[in-house]
């Protein structure tokens, strides 16, 4: 077992899918020679040559339209979007063509791709290059969606991902990026759907993933402190979702708090929610409760930054709340 | 290229293509009429000569994105009537199980990989089409089609500009009607020939007479040898004219009479007809054996699609994924 980071540990999946299937390229605004903005795909373009990763011009659109046209031919294309708010210049490809095509297509044509998507909020980069955007995707039928936050899961998803048959919008948190952790030598591909409890507890419990379930964690050990167990449930994939994983959760905890970065309102924390209140209702002692950015686009001080990001404190005052309220 | 390349056979088989198209969508605007076909139709008519001049230029391994107006390209590249009126009526037998309709239809087998709902939405599919044959070193082209409106789109530009860049096999057909939906080509752009779009992307453009299949064909085999030789893409702009309206129920009242009269006295199919008697030895009788042949052709079609099973409503919910994990995703 080798420690690595999360970055490293994507593009040891990227590589070793490569190496596995030679229609597996990879296409993005300055991967090549640059390596990503992040340093994602450093190397790779030595090792693989041009024909395999290829730097495009800055044209969101036709750099994710020639993932899905390569794909209905036999291509399995990873696409780099540098940030995810790019994405917006590229969802005609995204929402119309590549999450539709095996549906209207009545099944007789598909376009496997993965699309990489770096996302959340870090370092003061404002409204236009912090956002959490994962509900546009995860409410488009077609599209699967996964949200790692070790390196661990991150090698794993992305080479179940990469296999997948289907388009997969993968998003990778920028704070995450330098962040290790151990990763098995031989790991094989995570299925789809399978949440994982990361810190056991018996009060509450605190969905998160990407970066929120590291500010998740902090609050539970902030919390075993003073007494109070929140159960940590990070569900990896969004689209499927892990509602058995939830669900047995909270017939320990009873309890239900939902983190994420992105604003509350419509975010895919109401979806977990939504699933909790519509099939777990009986094991429900009291409201579900959000911790999730405001409803306000990201703003560039850093206070403010800070202001509307749930962090450590935000998550485990909310759920000291949830515990003392029940005990009046 | 000579016209007397060709031998009267083949240019028997160019208008008897054509004039499927015309009546196969002259045909359907009947059966939605009399409500037989639900949805959309934007008709092909006026501008056979594209797709049939374009698609004789290609051979079996070449691959087509379409347009919204995509059932003369379908058409040309061969496919079969039946199973496009059976989705056109919205019947399991048809080409996309009833889950696309015109907008969507697709015939993997014929390399054609879907009309396109989205004015501009093929374009940059075409161009990784011709990235992956590129990549896999298959000798063919990738052909798009797409109008006048489309060349405003952001897609349209990035593609050109990729596929230059990249060097690939494509072609950016580019069916100039004048009209973008209602709205007249110098009221949507100041360029009059499109193909000067190309320079931009330092790509040929080359102009063909989008009413007469042989100059289409013309054009269109001179852009599929370079891409072929991997000198790379060219954009084709093909004058043409749509008959009717953007779609069947649109009566076109924007386009002033003179001109529509004009364009209906260079219709595609009559002219051709009027050649190969005048000029290639085919007689009137051929003509009419042709004729003959298509409506029956499509009257089995019509037949074909009105016996198919329509879908159970139930299977709406299939074909979302390729793999469900279970019907987790689903969910």
């Amino acid at each position: 077992m080798r420690t690595i980071a999360y970055s490293a540990a994507i593009r040891e999946a990227l590589a070793e899918e490569m190496e596995r299937d030679e229609q597996v390229f990879l296409l993005g605004e300055d991967i090549g020679e640059s390596g990503g903005v992040f340093g994602v795909t450093k190397g790779l373009l030595d090792r693989f040559g041009a024909d395999r990763v290829l730097d495009t011009p800055i044209s969101e659109e036709v750099i994710v339209g020639a993932g899905v046209g390569a794909s209905l031919l036999g291509g399995r294309p990873v696409v780099e979007i540098m940030f995810s708010d790019f994405a917006t210049l590229a969802m005609d490809m995204i929402v119309n063509q590549a999450a539709k095509t095996h549906y209207m297509t009545g099944g007789r044509l598909s376009a496997p791709m993965t699309i990489r998507l770096v996302t959340g909020t870090a370092g003061a980069t404002a409204a236009q290059h912090s956002q959490s955007l994962e509900a546009w995707f995860t409410h488009t039928p077609g599209l699967k969606c996964v949200a790692p936050s070790t390196p661990a899961d991150a090698k794993a998803l992305m080479k179940a991902a990469i296999r997948d048959p289907d388009p997969v919008c993968f998003f990778e948190h920028k704070l995450l990026y330098n962040s290790k952790g151990e990763v098995p030598d031989d790991i094989e591909p995570l299925p789809l759907g399978q949440g994982r409890i990361v810190r056991e507890g018996s009060d509450v419990t605190v969905v998160a993933y990407l970066n929120t379930r590291v500010e998740a964690l902090a609050a539970a050990e902030a919390l075993a402190e003073e007494g109070v167990s929140l159960e940590v449930f990070d569900p990896r994939s969004l689209v499927p979702f892990d509602r058995d994983g939830l669900r047995a959760s909270l017939e320990k905890t009873g309890r239900l708090l939902i983190a994420h970065e992105a604003p509350a309102r419509g975010g895919f924390g109401a979806e977990i929610a939504a699933i909790a209140a519509g099939e777990c209702w009986e094991l429900l002692r009291g409201p579900v409760v959000r911790v999730c950015g405001t409803n306000t686009p990201i703003p560039y001080a850093p206070e403010l930054e800070g202001f509307v990001i749930p962090d450590a404190a935000r998550i485990a005052a909310a759920a000291r709340q949830m515990v003392a309220s029940e005990a009046m | 290229m000579s016209e007397t390349e060709l031998s009267p056979e083949r240019l028997l088989g160019f208008y008897r293509d054509m004039l499927l198209i015309r009546r196969f969508e002259e045909r359907a605007a009947e059966l939605r009429m009399a409500g037989l076909i639900p949805g959309f139709l934007h008709p092909y008519i006026g501008q056979e000569a594209v797709a049939v001049g374009v698609c004789a230029a290609l051979g079996r391994d070449d691959v087509i994105t379409s347009t919204h107006r995509g059932h003369g390209h379908m058409l040309a590249r061969g496919a079969d009537p039946r199973r496009m009126y059976a989705e056109l009526y919205a019947r399991r037998d048809g080409y996309n199980r009833a889950k696309g309709g015109s907008l969507h239809m697709i015939d993997t087998d014929l390399g054609f990989l879907g009309a396109n709902g989205i004015v501009g939405g093929g374009i940059p599919l075409a161009t990784g089409a011709g990235l992956q044959l590129k990549r896999t070193g298959v000798k063919a082209v990738a052909v798009s089609f797409f109008g006048d409106g489309a060349t405003n789109e952001g897609a349209f530009h990035e593609s050109l500009n990729l596929a230059s860049l990249w060097t690939l096999p494509v072609l950016y057909v580019c069916e100039n009607n004048l009209y973008g939906e209602f709205t007249r080509q110098d009221r949507h752009q100041t360029v009059k020939d499109i193909a000067v779009r190309a320079g931009s992307y330092a790509m040929p453009g080359a102009i063909a007479d989008g009413n007469d299949v042989l100059d289409v064909y013309r054009v269109a085999r001179q852009a599929v040898a370079r891409a072929r030789a991997g000198e790379g893409p060219t954009l084709v702009e093909a004058k043409t004219y749509r008959h009717r309206g953007h779609y069947e129920g649109d009566m076109g009242a924007y386009r002033p009479a003179d001109e529509v009269a004009e364009w209906l006295e260079r219709d595609p199919i009559l002219t051709f007809g009027v050649r190969l008697v005048s000029q290639h030895g085919v007689g009137q009788a051929a003509l009419d054996e042709v004729a003959a042949e298509v409506e029956t052709t499509l009257e089995e079609a019509a037949a074909f699609a009105e016996a198919s099973p329509h879908p159970a409503p139930e299977e709406a919910l299939e074909d979302v994924y390729r793999e469900t994990y279970g019907g987790m995703a689903l969910r």
